[in-house]
């Protein structure tokens, strides 16, 4: 008896080193960022594991440039912009390949998901000279337009998924009371669709936040900079002198709002990310 | 980013007619005319967008790879055929594919794509075993395994930077407290240590979705044969490859399809965590840097085309091998 009792207490402890190991995998990184982001001066030159003070004037550095405060506001502008764009084309190319049997559905959607495959470098000359065309280089303009190279396919994907398990009944009461079709997806889909609505736009938003390749390749000045670009791109005299601790602070700030959303929105995002999927 | 991984489908087909409905013969055809014309109404802005912003600007790069234009004046050039693929001249052979840095980045983005993946496949696995259990305060762990996914990677390359610094890192302070190198590692700098660098961070950021996703089909497997398992005493390990395993691996494959496709493609944490260093550029990096550092688009766009033609070679096997599951009702 002893023995079982053992081994089941092996077992467990076993269990949550496993939990443990998992936890510090994933959090330990950005813990470490966090902790760095308060240290200043020669602190800095120290390994530490624990917080030790709370120093902001990291955060006073790096907020109070201009620049990086501006890279903000760009970030804000172009992942909500290329939020709205992608709904906006993304909610009725779902509902049409959701609701309504065509031929070439099939071909629409393979389409779709071929363009979500692409990589990105290989339309990065084409995309340039079209953006040099419209007189948009280094505008953040020009990267709500590219961007929807990635948003637009995962839009009309996840949402055509969400679109799928509404209900027929809903659609076949309309159509018994005469509605067009236009009417039935703005006045009947629409409206039930808004959780879907807030995952994927939560998924684009931060895609958009996160890009890196066309934000770096379509803007050159650092008041045209979206943060990640602003991020990578900020330096010390050399390789070896790096202000650590702004780039942390730096790193911290775009991150956090992120982090939040995330964790409020956990479900709807595995849901999301999950969508129709994994089936097998 | 990677998207959700399979088709939206396999639910009963939407069609046109409300069938079984008591309408009048003409109603239907009627209604099913008007849903069609108004379902192509609602594809068309979004297909022109596609075009627009990914068909367009693929074919106009293919172009590019056979002319000589240049970054900073893309309006002007001149067609010179294959001559940035592979040319022979002089003796010599040049264009992209005689490169041998090509090639050397060829190598790093596939070793990168096959140990990341397959790292991520088999952590994936074992955080998602783990958190299949059921346990106090699971919710919150699997919350967690959400940061790395949700940190930009350009700020998952810096902060994993800051970790890997070779004198002051907190990477190398744990491995010389714990007695395993004797004096520190410059991660990033090293040529023997830099891709392991890069794959390291990698792994870090993208085995959650991989966990997740992994999460997703082990919740819907039947609970039936593993009692039956339980009860007939067979050993877990023994249940997981002959049960679990199999039930799960469609999933598993689309979910690593996935992500070996992202591999292929990736640019940023390579370009922030070691730059522009040989040891470590990928396909994409290269091709960047003849685009926009050396400003040679003709070069650059064969360099992406060759890349493109891989991606698309790799996808179409996909998507043959997945047709019945992906066009619905065929």
């Amino acid at each position: 008896m002893s023995m079982k009792l053992a081994k089941r207490l092996i077992s467990r402890i076993a269990f949550y080193t496993l939990l443990a190991a998992i936890l510090i995998f994933t959090v330990f990184p950005f813990y470490y960022a966090i902790l760095t982001s308060f240290e200043s001066g020669s602190q800095l030159f120290t390994v530490e594991y624990w917080f030790s003070s709370f120093d902001w004037s990291n955060y006073a550095s790096v907020l109070g440039e201009a620049s990086f405060v501006t890279s903000i506001w760009n970030s804000v502008l172009v992942a909500s912009s290329t939020v709205v764009i992608a709904m906006a084309f993304g909610l009725t190319a779902a509902y049409a390949l959701g609701r309504v049997k065509f031929r070439g559905r099939g071909a629409v959607l393979m389409i779709v998901l071929s363009v979500s495959m692409f990589p990105q470098v290989a339309v990065l000359s084409g995309l340039f000279e079209v953006i040099r065309a419209m007189n948009l280089y280094n505008d953040p303009l020009a990267l709500i337009f590219s961007y929807t190279i990635f948003t637009l396919p995962f839009t009309v994907w996840i949402l055509t998924t969400f679109m799928r398990q509404l209900p027929k009944e809903l659609e076949e009461a309309a159509i018994v009371d005469g509605a067009s079709p236009m009417t039935t997806l703005f006045r009947v889909f629409i409206p039930l669709m808004w959780p879907a609505m807030a995952t994927t736009g939560l998924l684009a938003f931060i895609a958009a936040w996160n890009e890196f390749l066309f934000a770096l390749t379509f803007t050159l000045t650092n008041s045209e900079r979206t943060v990640p670009v602003a991020i990578a791109l900020i330096t010390g005299g050399s390789q070896h002198e790096l202000p650590w601790g702004n780039l942390m602070a730096a790193s911290v700030v775009v991150t956090v709002p992120l982090v939040v959303l995330v964790l409020i929105f956990q479900r709807r995002i595995v849901s999301g990310l999950t969508a129709g999927a994994v089936k097998g | 980013m990677a998207i959700s991984t399979s088709a939206p489908n396999n639910t009963k087909t939407h069609d046109g007619s409300p069938s079984g409905a008591p309408l009048a013969r003409s109603r239907p055809s009627r209604i099913h005319r008007q849903r069609l014309r108004a379902a192509w109404l609602c594809l068309i802005p979004m297909l022109l967008v596609l075009a627009a912003v990914a068909g367009w600007p693929l074919v106009r790069t293919i172009w590019f790879s056979f002319t000589d234009a240049s970054f900073s004046n893309i309006s002007e050039y001149g067609w010179v055929g294959l001559e940035n693929y592979l040319v022979y001249d002089d003796g010599a052979w040049y264009g992209v594919l005689a490169d041998p840095t090509w090639w050397q980045s060829v190598w790093n983005t596939l070793f990168f794509t096959v140990v990341s993946v397959g790292a991520e496949t088999v952590l994936g696995l074992i955080i998602a075993l783990t958190l299949n259990a059921q346990f106090r305060g699971r919710g919150l762990i699997r919350a967690a395994t959400l940061i790395p996914w949700a940190v930009p990677t350009i700020v998952s390359a810096k902060m994993w930077g800051w970790m890997l610094h070779d004198q002051f890192g907190i990477i190398n302070d744990v491995l010389m407290t714990l007695g395993i190198i004797a004096e520190p590692l410059n991660w990033t700098a090293n040529a023997d240590l830099s891709m392991w660098a890069v794959i390291m961070v990698d792994v870090w950021k993208t085995t959650p979705f991989m966990a997740l996703l992994t999460l997703a089909a082990l919740q819907m497997l039947p609970s039936d044969c593993y009692e039956a398992a339980k009860v007939d005493g067979i050993h877990p390990v023994r249940v997981f490859f002959k049960v679990t395993l199999p039930l799960i691996l469609p999933a598993l494959m689309v979910a690593i399809i996935f992500r070996v496709l992202d591999a292929l493609r990736v640019f940023d944490v390579i370009y922030v965590l070691t730059s522009n260093s040989e040891d470590t550029m990928s396909m994409s990096v290269y091709a960047r840097q003849q685009l926009v550092q050396f400003q040679d688009v003709g070069y650059g766009s064969a360099a992406s085309t060759v890349l493109f033609l891989i991606i698309a070679l790799l996808t179409i096997t996909y998507l043959y091998l997945g047709r019945k599951q992906i066009g619905g009702e065929s």
